[in-house]
């Protein structure tokens, strides 16, 4: 059943992507200030949502597990963790080799940018912290503390864009009050998004079965060891 | 809660504090290490800058505050790891004062510790690299306060979180300095204008706010959560 949900959506993933590679890169014209740089945003922006709705999933089952105790929840949280830190890896990569070519410099101590690598410092800490700790239930708990943490301080991030005024591009998208992009321009952001959404998941789902066999592994070591 | 069961809470945050405070200020060791520490990276940033430029105006509160977090990092290590010894973290958790006060006392404790080792540094640093704030101490004082106090708060909870661990001293920055950069980014801005004579007003005191709510959010969120960190 799960190897079954697996293929689907990876074929979707797929298929949503070569389809709007197609479109991205033949159909649609260059952009007229930028050029045709201008289309890394159509991997730069469905990945950092991915990213964020990914942490704010992990919060919610780091929650679930403080709750209900069940280790589930826990390799849920890990799972979409480190799932949501390559995305947000990718939003780094993608926003520099743009920034290279529009502002000619790799990086800038902008205030988004700047929280956005302390984000993925806050979650390269999680996971090292995870590996830090044998014991599974301790484990869990501290862990779930930090994304706790953790992702109080991506609710900064957020507001951040409206604190500070910053050197990057202005939201483009039309539901934050007009946007900037053409209606044409705009739709591979959103099928994109749904891609990657897809692809994020299959990962989920596969990271989450490693994670409870490894877990599995370890109880029946324990047991061995125990005779 | 109840009348008698708040002040039975501050009795025992009190207590606790006190506790800390005592023992060391009998032995004085973080607070020696800590203070030599800060006056070594004070010296060292002398090589790194011309220390007489008119640069340094701009990046003072950025260079107090890299000293205020590093010597914090030497206090805040050692106060949950000092429990480990004879067991006492383990009678200090079984005691019948709360977890919450557990962590208030030691957090109050730390900041006392981390407020006397940075008003000493500052006083080096004025007389190193010849800075002269006199008429805004009163609220660099604030700013310094507020500052410590995040420092302190996210550092005594993963103090905590961090004591069983094999590499504790290793984790402890790796896992504090990021959740702390919004509020060092704050303190800094916040010192660097005083210190080159801007009052807070109009354009910094977004600054302040961040600063408020960050001590205010990661208090709040310390004491909901440290039962399930030292207890489970």
């Amino acid at each position: 059943m799960r190897n079954k949900l697996v293929f689907v959506l990876c074929l979707l993933a797929a298929g949503i992507l070569c389809w709007q590679l197609y479109n991205v890169l033949l159909n649609l014209p260059n952009e007229k200030d930028q050029g045709a740089i201008y289309r890394i945003v159509y991997f730069h922006v469905p990945a950092i949502f991915t990213g964020f709705i990914g942490f704010f999933i992990a919060l919610g089952a780091s929650g679930m597990y403080l709750g209900t105790r069940n280790l589930k929840y826990d390799a849920f949280a890990a799972a979409v963790t480190e799932v949501s830190l390559t995305f947000a890896t990718i939003v780094l990569a993608t926003g520099m080799i743009w920034g290279r070519i529009i502002w000619g410099i790799w990086w800038t101590w902008d205030a988004r940018l700047t929280t956005m690598l302390v984000c993925w410092l806050i979650y390269a800490g999680y996971l090292m912290l995870r590996r830090a700790i044998d014991e599974p239930t301790q484990r869990a708990r501290l862990s779930a503390v930090v994304s706790i943490f953790g992702c109080t301080d991506i609710m900064i991030v957020w507001k951040s864009i409206e604190w500070w005024r910053t050197q990057h591009p202005a939201p483009v998208l039309s539901v934050r009050d007009g946007g900037g992009m053409a209606p044409g321009m705009e739709s591979p952001i959103y099928w994109n998004w749904l891609a990657l959404m897809c692809l994020a998941a299959v990962l989920v789902i596969i990271r989450m079965r490693q994670e409870n066999m490894s877990r599995e592994i370890d109880s029946l070591r324990r047991m061995a060891h125990s005779y | 809660m109840g009348k008698t069961s708040v002040g039975s809470f501050l009795s025992s945050t009190v207590a606790i504090a006190s506790k800390d405070l005592r023992s060391e200020f009998r032995t004085k060791e973080a607070l020696n290490a800590s203070f030599a520490f800060s006056v070594v990276i004070l010296v060292l940033f002398s090589f790194a800058f011309d220390p007489s430029s008119e640069q340094l105006q701009t990046i003072s509160g950025g260079l107090l505050w890299v000293v205020f977090s590093f010597a914090g990092a030497l206090i805040l290590n050692r106060s949950f790891a000092r429990e480990l010894q004879n067991d006492c973290l383990d009678a200090l958790i079984s005691s019948p004062a709360p977890t919450g006060a557990l962590f208030l006392g030691k957090a109050i404790a730390n900041f006392v510790l981390l407020m006397i080792v940075e008003l000493a540094s500052l006083g080096v640093f004025a007389l190193f690299y010849d800075s002269r704030f006199g008429a805004q101490l009163l609220p660099i004082a604030l700013v310094i306060a507020l500052g410590t106090w995040g420092i302190t708060v996210i550092g005594t909870m993963f103090s905590a979180l961090t004591v069983n661990l094999r590499m504790r001293e290793m984790m402890l920055p790796t896992l504090v300095y990021p959740l702390l950069i919004p509020a060092l980014m704050a303190a800094m801005t916040l010192t660097t204008d005083l210190m080159s004579g801007t009052p807070i007003g109009k354009d910094n005191t977004i600054w302040l706010r961040v600063l408020i709510g960050f001590d205010f959010i990661y208090s709040i969120l310390s004491v909901v959560f440290i039962d399930v960190v030292l207890v489970g």
